[in-house]
């Protein structure tokens, strides 16, 4: 890999741009692999990297069935924040934060990662109440958590809904300043081009339909591009890991839901920060170009089909203007939807799995962008060393047998509802 | 929109109903003490891209539950029954 640099920059400047190369080179699949990772997005890339970085494990293919960079990594909101209040949750996604502090320096790539502060704002004293709690969580745990009252809101973001009348009025925020923003795209290149350097197979195109088995053993993969023989395989397809694991024989507690995401037409800078509405389900950013990057709820009922229902587009609508009414008149431009792996406490599974030779990394929810770097991270450590990283151990798919649920959202075991 | 045909009330529109998710869980007995029973009925989904089995309760209509057969994948509904018509 040569390095990208202000150097490569102006060299290539200088000649025409004509000799920057390929990010990542297209292999065709070998017949065998230590590691077959299935999933080619920001999960798989990165456990790919991990493993050859962290582990010394190099003789990796990530298959990936459409093309880099086309699945959730490419339809999140890209918010990146670490302000969980139960144990398992805080931890892992504090360590998350702290590589995305450092990303883009090891992977020589700049996923524009910007610590521009995420505030969630308070729209009862009760709710105000929890965030202390919350707030207190965070700190215990080493994590920066502030709370502001009415006032110190007001001067942060006055753009939101401050009229006495308003149904929800604004009581209080959380704020953690050092949440904030990446480039999902460059995320998902930049492990991808990590990965490659260290030798890594990522091929694009390539379905797996089946698994190969040996006794009760997972030995490897059928793709549409042929059997791959694989030591250990690891899932990280989330949105359709039960498509998957039923064929491997693994019953999952996963449904699959539709979450979308929103952008407006672009406008002059307004909104600086990650701002999150505590009264509904609403978040919003201002991307580099000016467009309003949303979200809100879940579409509500299974679905595998990629794209969203009108009536959450005017559910947003209807939290944006009551949050901030000063965008009322802005158009949205796009709405997508993506593929969400639910689990019944909203909260992701990372683990070896009863079936020998396969592991599972799934379950993300919606919270999955933020932890690619950290979920990589552990998720390497389980395929090289074939149990938990201690970081994940609270993720484990038999907590919902033995009652340890980490379940955030207190929405009960219904996974449309978290 | 999905478009779900009420057997009572006629074609409605979707946000009229609440969803109740799998309708192919089956709750077991209440004395029953098989924990794998309960653990399944509560957590394990089959999750098919496919044809599904759905709880929908028309809460703006006639507040019956029904059972929709819907692909998750293009959302065509296959067949709608009140749910006490599919219980044996």
């Amino acid at each position: 890999m040569r390095g990208y640099s202000a150097f490569s920059i102006l060299r290539n400047g200088l000649t025409g741009q004509r000799h920057w190369r390929r990010v990542w080179r297209a292999p065709d699949p070998k017949s065998a692999y230590d590691v077959v990772i299935v999933g080619g997005g920001g999960h798989g890339l990165a456990t790919a990297f991990y493993l050859a970085e962290n582990h010394g494990v190099r003789n990796v293919a990530v298959l990936e069935k459409g093309y880099i960079g086309g699945g959730n990594v490419g339809r999140n909101t890209t918010i990146v924040r670490s302000n969980y209040r139960l144990d398992g949750n805080t931890q892992f996604y504090e360590f998350s934060m702290k590589l995305w502090e450092g990303l883009s320096r090891s992977l020589n790539f700049n996923v524009m990662f910007s610590q521009r502060g995420f505030l969630l704002t308070a729209n009862s004293p009760g709710e105000f109440d929890t965030f202390g709690y919350r707030a207190n969580v965070m700190r215990l745990n080493g994590i920066d958590a502030e709370l502001l009252d009415r006032e110190e809101v007001r001067r942060m973001v006055p753009y939101l809904n401050f009229s006495e009348k308003a149904l929800f009025p604004v009581h209080g925020a959380i704020l953690q300043g050092r949440a904030g923003t990446a480039r999902h795209d460059a995320v998902a290149w930049g492990y991808a081009r990590a990965a490659d350097a260290h030798g890594i197979d990522i091929i694009q195109g390539c379905e797996v339909t089946d698994f190969v088995r040996h006794g009760d053993r997972i030995v490897g993969v059928e793709t549409t591009r042929g059997r791959i023989a694989a030591a250990k395989v690891g899932l990280a397809v989330a949105g359709h890991t039960s498509v998957l694991a039923r064929k491997a024989g693994l019953e999952l507690p996963i449904e699959s839901h539709i979450l979308q995401a929103f952008v407006t037409e672009p406008i002059k800078p307004l909104v600086h920060h990650v701002v999150a509405y505590g009264a509904d389900h609403f978040y919003v950013s201002q991307s580099d170009k000016g467009g309003l990057v949303f979200g809100g709820g879940l579409d509500g009922y299974n679905s595998y089909a990629q794209r969203g229902n009108l009536g959450v587009v005017r559910e947003v609508a209807e939290a944006s203007i009551a949050m901030m009414p000063c965008i009322s008149r802005l158009r949205i431009l796009r709405h997508w939807g993506g593929v969400m792996d639910m689990t019944p406490d909203a909260s992701p599974i990372i683990c070896p799995t009863p079936v020998d030779g396969l592991y599972l990394n799934g379950g993300w929810c919606y919270g999955g962008f933020k932890a690619t770097p950290a979920s990589g991270w552990c998720f390497a450590h389980t395929l090289a060393k074939g149990e938990a990283h201690p970081l994940t151990a609270a993720y484990r798919l038999d907590r919902f047998r033995t009652g340890r649920t980490i379940d955030e959202a207190g929405a009960g075991p219904f996974a449309w509802l978290q | 929109m999905l478009r779900i045909e009420c057997p009572c009330c006629g074609p409605r529109d979707h946000d009229e109903f609440r969803y109740g998710g799998d309708a192919s869980a089956n709750r077991p007995a209440y004395d029953d003490p098989d924990f794998e029973a309960w653990y399944r009925y509560v957590f394990v989904r089959e999750n098919p891209a496919g044809l599904h089995r759905e709880y929908w309760q028309h809460v703006i209509g006639c507040r019956q539950w029904l059972v929709v057969e819907r692909d998750t994948r293009s959302h065509a509904i296959a067949s709608i029954l009140f749910a006490r018509e599919t219980r044996a």
